[in-house]
């Protein structure tokens, strides 16, 4: 019998065997309840844990902008997400005419589902993962295009000119961002030499941020684009499309979308944790697997506030912008990564080079070509800036009446 | 290995009853009035002119066409890559010469002006 502090899950999987077979279910039967019991608990505690999702970022949010957020109910607000839930679940819930049923009432349902499916194979801590997939990397990207199949399909089924919009720019922005996204991937597993997640996890002895920095930066752009947030928020922008492909969704349908929309980019941190920053590990995480969950959260949350930031601070792209960053900027230089990782990285190994070695000389590469392509892109994409010619006169204290009321100096 | 996709269909099964069963109880919950004004179209307030499913730019369309040549690319690179520590040198370069032959196709549709919006 496994030890319940090195490997829980283990432990109650082992003890519930025992249970329900000492009450006389057959093997096959025990094994099948089992996992549908492991299936059934970690979606539902992701979807629960969005409670809490929400209101860090609501909190963290209005903090960026000088407001407090969400203080009223329990300590710092703490309940006001179970309060809008409540709300939300008594709102009525519109079907406008015309809607195609099927994609309308699928695309919310879809849209949360693709991101919880995410969770399956994503290790939490070690030994303890949902399933220990050997694709598991090829299964994520699956799974994320399960969450763009959503908004498509929401923006058709509308029968809604904004909403069908949002639909096209999601086949545009979303389908375009997954391409330097699945190309980063590569790398991790390049290195890790496995599509297995936990294995990929296993062989970060350095984290593949310090093998693979642009590699990296580009996935963890993507990511924000993929869940199609603000500054790639695109898909929904309230400022020119009401709200994008949810624009005709009410009440607990709209809700999901936004559950979807959370759950996406919490677990789209996870995923950049678990692919770039060794996911669970830290010192004695493989004695006490608990421990190693806490490392991962923690982690995970670090970034996730990055992307809160990301959200924050920064205005929304043009959609040629966007699209121009992905295929001439970020597409051309996760394939010049991936050229000169797997090249490097393989003299390197071959010459017999240590793990300490193939660091140094992979970040010295990574850094090399991020200051080789940010100068090719000085070059050819920003105008050169204009000096301003004429001086502004600056304020003094004894200004006279009439240069303050006389002409626009400015135009001079 | 069964079990393990046994576990995911299991898992897929779940993921999509979670939300199904939540939008069902918010169905029965909610109230449902319904009438003409409320459930027509949502165009700030104006009526819709025409079709909603409009006609779309092909721009849209041979975004998605490239998206695709990539994808199929990065399937034929993920076998190479679980593979890499198993690789010769040799085996390694060949892997890159499928990757400089879609460079040139990206460069070709940059070329062509595929990748503009216009």
């Amino acid at each position: 019998m496994p030890n319940f502090w090195s490997d829980p899950v283990g432990f109650l999987i082992q003890w519930l065997t025992n249970l329900l077979t000492g009450l006389g279910l057959s093997p096959e039967l025990v094994k099948f309840l089992l996992a549908f019991l492991g299936a059934a608990l970690l979606p539902l505690m992701a979807m629960l844990f969005v409670v809490f999702l929400i209101w860090y970022e609501r909190k963290l949010y209005a903090r960026m902008q000088d407001r407090f957020g969400p203080n009223r109910l329990g300590p710092w607000g703490i309940f006001q997400t179970f309060a809008d839930m409540g709300k939300i679940f008594t709102k009525e819930i519109i079907t406008p005419a015309g809607v195609d049923l099927i994609p309308f009432n699928l695309a919310p349902i879809l849209a949360v589902g693709a991101v919880l499916l995410v969770w399956a194979v994503m290790p939490l801590a070690p030994r303890i993962v949902g399933v220990d997939l050997s694709v598991g990397l090829i299964f994520v990207i699956a799974a994320g295009g399960f969450g763009e199949l959503a908004i498509m399909l929401a923006g058709w089924g509308s029968n809604n000119k904004y909403a069908l919009l949002g639909g096209f720019r999601a086949v545009a922005l979303l389908l375009s961002y997954e391409v330097p996204m699945v190309i980063a991937m590569l790398i991790p597993a390049m290195l890790a030499g496995s599509l297995n997640l936990v294995e990929i996890v296993a062989s970060q002895d350095v984290p593949y941020l310090l093998l693979a920095p642009v590699a990296a930066l580009i996935f963890f752009i993507t990511q924000v684009a993929e869940s199609g947030r603000a500054p790639f928020d695109l898909v929904e922008a309230e400022s020119e499309l009401v709200a994008g492909y949810n624009t005709e969704y009410s009440g607990l349908k709209f809700g999901m979308f936004y559950v979807a929309e959370f759950l996406h980019a919490f677990t789209s941190s996870m995923l950049f944790v678990t692919l770039f920053l060794g996911g669970y590990r830290g010192p004695f995480a493989n004695e006490f697997p608990l421990l190693g969950l806490v490392y991962l959260m923690v982690k995970t949350f670090i970034v996730y506030f990055v992307t809160i930031l990301f959200r924050g601070a920064l205005p929304r792209f043009r959609i040629d912008q966007m699209l121009d960053l992905n295929w001439k900027v970020l597409t051309p230089l996760i394939l010049a990564m991936v050229f000169v990782t797997a090249l490097v990285d393989k003299i390197v190994v071959q010459a017999g080079g240590p793990l300490l070695v193939r660091t140094i000389v992979l970040f010295v590469v990574n850094m090399l070509i991020f200051w080789f392509s940010s100068k090719l892109l000085q070059r050819n994409v920003r105008p050169p800036r204009r000096k301003v010619s004429v001086q502004r006169p600056l304020a003094t204290a004894n200004v006279t009446p009439s240069a303050s009321q006389g002409q626009d100096n400015l135009s001079a | 290995m069964l079990d393990h996709w046994l576990y995911i269909g299991l898992f897929f099964f779940v993921a999509m009853l979670l939300p199904g069963a939540a939008i069902f109880i918010a169905s029965i919950l909610a109230p449902k009035k319904p009438n003409p004004i409320k459930s027509s179209p949502y165009e700030c307030g104006i009526e819709t002119v025409g079709e909603s499913r409009i006609q779309f730019k092909a721009q849209y369309y041979i975004y998605a066409l490239v998206f695709l040549i990539f994808e199929v690319e990065a399937v034929f690179l993920f076998p190479w890559a679980a593979a890499y520590n198993q690789l010769t040198l040799f085996m390694v370069v060949e892997g890159l010469i499928f990757v400089l032959i879609l460079v040139g196709g990206l460069l070709y549709a940059w070329k062509k002006g595929a990748l503009e919006w216009r």
